[in-house]
């Protein structure tokens, strides 16, 4: 499978499929590893790091995981096609910038990947449609375990998996959720959401865009705290206890905003369809705001012969380094602009 | 108190701004706080907030801290990492360097998790048997702690039997 092979179909993990995927798009979970007897990666010789890199692409493209999956050398790879991986939620940024021998493997359906020489020397992932964290975390356990039985992990009594940051120390886990959360912006109580997530001890950022800020509603949910709580633990809270919580919360701003301020919310979705439909340059800044409008319009059947998995195809489609690659050529802003017009264009009229 | 922006909701988000010298009060509901664009940081980043948590030092003695400085560049034998660079990076350069800098790191790493200072998760296949025993005292531990908030005492007991079994 070629790197380029991706950028013009959604990842199965965001085609919208999955239990509450309206408003939990999809589900990760991630843990980070380390090798016994090798430093960390900030003390870590070029020979060392190599042997490293060599060594867990071995490891881990021999794993059956139930899905083919291919190396990419991310020292090596062209900037369009690391820009590719990191549009896609497969690479960090990190990753994508950082220095030396360093790699990444992918599921050829992108439910899997591993990062090799990121902060860690091992980040591996799971990534599902929906509300499935349950189910990442024992995909992700099993694919441990069986890493665990061609490689020795750092790891001691007291701190657990031993990492480079002491913020993952412990579990060295890290689950999160995509949120969709429109209504609970347009009401005013985002802020409440994210105080409350922020007390808890959990962390949020934005999904799209370059910063954290969230752009068109969009939130990421994870949490902080990897040491002295088990796994399962993280897991069932989040899936049992904390996402249910603010799928209520959404569900009852979305009712609210139907019963009082209908006409409001028709006209912000309308409003967002008819300027997807015939605008002809379109930022992707503004892209995501108004798709996110027409996405809600799409979940609460105000809009007809539009589904979720089209709109979500838009949002990786549009992003800059799938139109360049989809297009074959390298675009400047205002011809990135135009590009992603027409897909939008074509695909909603 | 009253929002002086509405004047009818309760004020909720009291803000003092000291512009040069001069300090300023505004006592707002959470409505107009958003519209005036006042609005609580969302989340700190991890590496903020362990600078934070480092350079905080509690009221410790002079002396104390002239060695603290000191031990800035001591470096670890096995890597090379000081604390100086830890400062700057927030990233250790071995495993070692959790034994090394304990005396610094261990009050780091319960502020930046939450009061938690042992695993209690996953633990290799391999490991060897007493160091699994230790992850399981800390389990039953935390269950215990849990146990006596909940003031479920019948469990209590049980785990704290179990507890003086491993031991």
């Amino acid at each position: 499978m070629k790197l380029a092979d991706l950028s013009d179909h959604i990842s199965q993990w965001f085609d919208g499929s999955g239990p509450s995927a309206d408003i939990v798009i999809s589900s990760r979970v991630r843990l980070a590893r380390n090798i016994a007897g090798f430093n960390f990666l900030p003390c870590l010789t070029e020979d060392r790091q190599q042997q490293i890199l060599e060594t867990l692409k071995e490891a881990v493209l021999s794993l059956d995981i139930g899905s083919d999956k291919f190396f990419v050398a991310i020292d090596a790879a062209e900037p369009l096609e690391k820009e590719l991986l990191v549009e896609r939620h497969l690479i960090s940024r990190q990753h994508a910038a950082g220095a030396g021998a360093r790699g990444a493997i992918v599921a050829n359906d992108e439910s899997f990947t591993a990062m090799i020489n990121e902060e860690d020397h091992l980040r591996i992932q799971v990534f599902k449609t929906g509300l499935q964290l349950k189910e990442c975390w024992k995909q992700i356990n099993a694919i441990d375990d069986m890493i665990e039985q061609k490689t020795e992990y750092a790891f001691n009594s007291r701190y657990g998996y031993l990492t480079a940051c002491p913020t993952n120390l412990g579990t060295g886990i890290r689950v999160s959720v995509m949120l969709h959360l429109p209504a609970l912006k347009m009401t005013g109580q985002i802020e409440k959401f994210l105080n409350a997530a922020r007390d808890t001890g959990l962390a949020v950022r934005g999904l799209f865009g370059e910063g954290t800020e969230a752009v068109g509603d969009f939130f990421q949910l994870s949490n902080q705290m990897t040491l002295g709580i088990s796994e399962q633990d993280i897991v069932n809270e989040f899936t049992d206890v904390i996402v249910p919580k603010i799928i209520e919360y959404e569900t009852l701003a979305r009712q609210e905003l139907l019963e009082t301020k209908a006409e409001m919310l028709d006209d912000k979705i309308q409003r967002a369809l008819g300027v997807l439909k015939s605008a002809r340059l379109i930022s992707s800044q503004e892209a995501l705001f108004l798709l996110s409008n027409v996405r809600m319009g799409v979940n609460l059947k105000r809009v007809n012969n539009i589904t979720i998995s089209d709109i979500n195809e838009l949002f990786m489609l549009t992003q800059p380094a799938h139109l360049q690659l989809n297009k074959g050529a390298e675009l400047d802003t205002n011809d990135r602009d135009i590009q992603r017009a027409e897909i939008i264009r074509a695909k909603l009229s | 108190m009253q929002c002086q922006s509405c004047k009818t909701n309760t004020a909720t988000i009291h803000l003092t701004e000291i512009h040069d010298g001069k300090r300023t009060e505004a006592h707002l509901c959470e409505e107009c706080a958003q519209k005036e664009g006042v609005t609580i940081k969302n989340q700190i980043p991890l590496n903020e907030l362990l600078s934070t948590l480092l350079s905080a030092s509690p009221e410790v003695p002079d002396s104390q801290l002239i060695a603290d400085e000191a031990m800035m560049d001591t470096a670890c034998p096995s890597c090379g990492m000081t604390m100086g660079r830890f400062r700057k990076e927030m990233l250790l350069g071995c495993a070692c360097d959790y034994d090394v800098f304990d005396k610094m790191l261990a009050p780091l790493v319960e502020k930046s998790q939450g009061g938690n200072t042992s695993h209690c998760g996953k633990i290799p296949s391999k490991l060897p048997s007493g160091s699994k025993k230790q992850i399981d005292v800390a389990k039953l531990q935390n269950q215990l702690d849990d146990a006596v908030k909940n003031e479920d005492y019948e469990t209590a007991a049980k785990l704290r039997d179990q507890i003086g079994q491993l031991k």
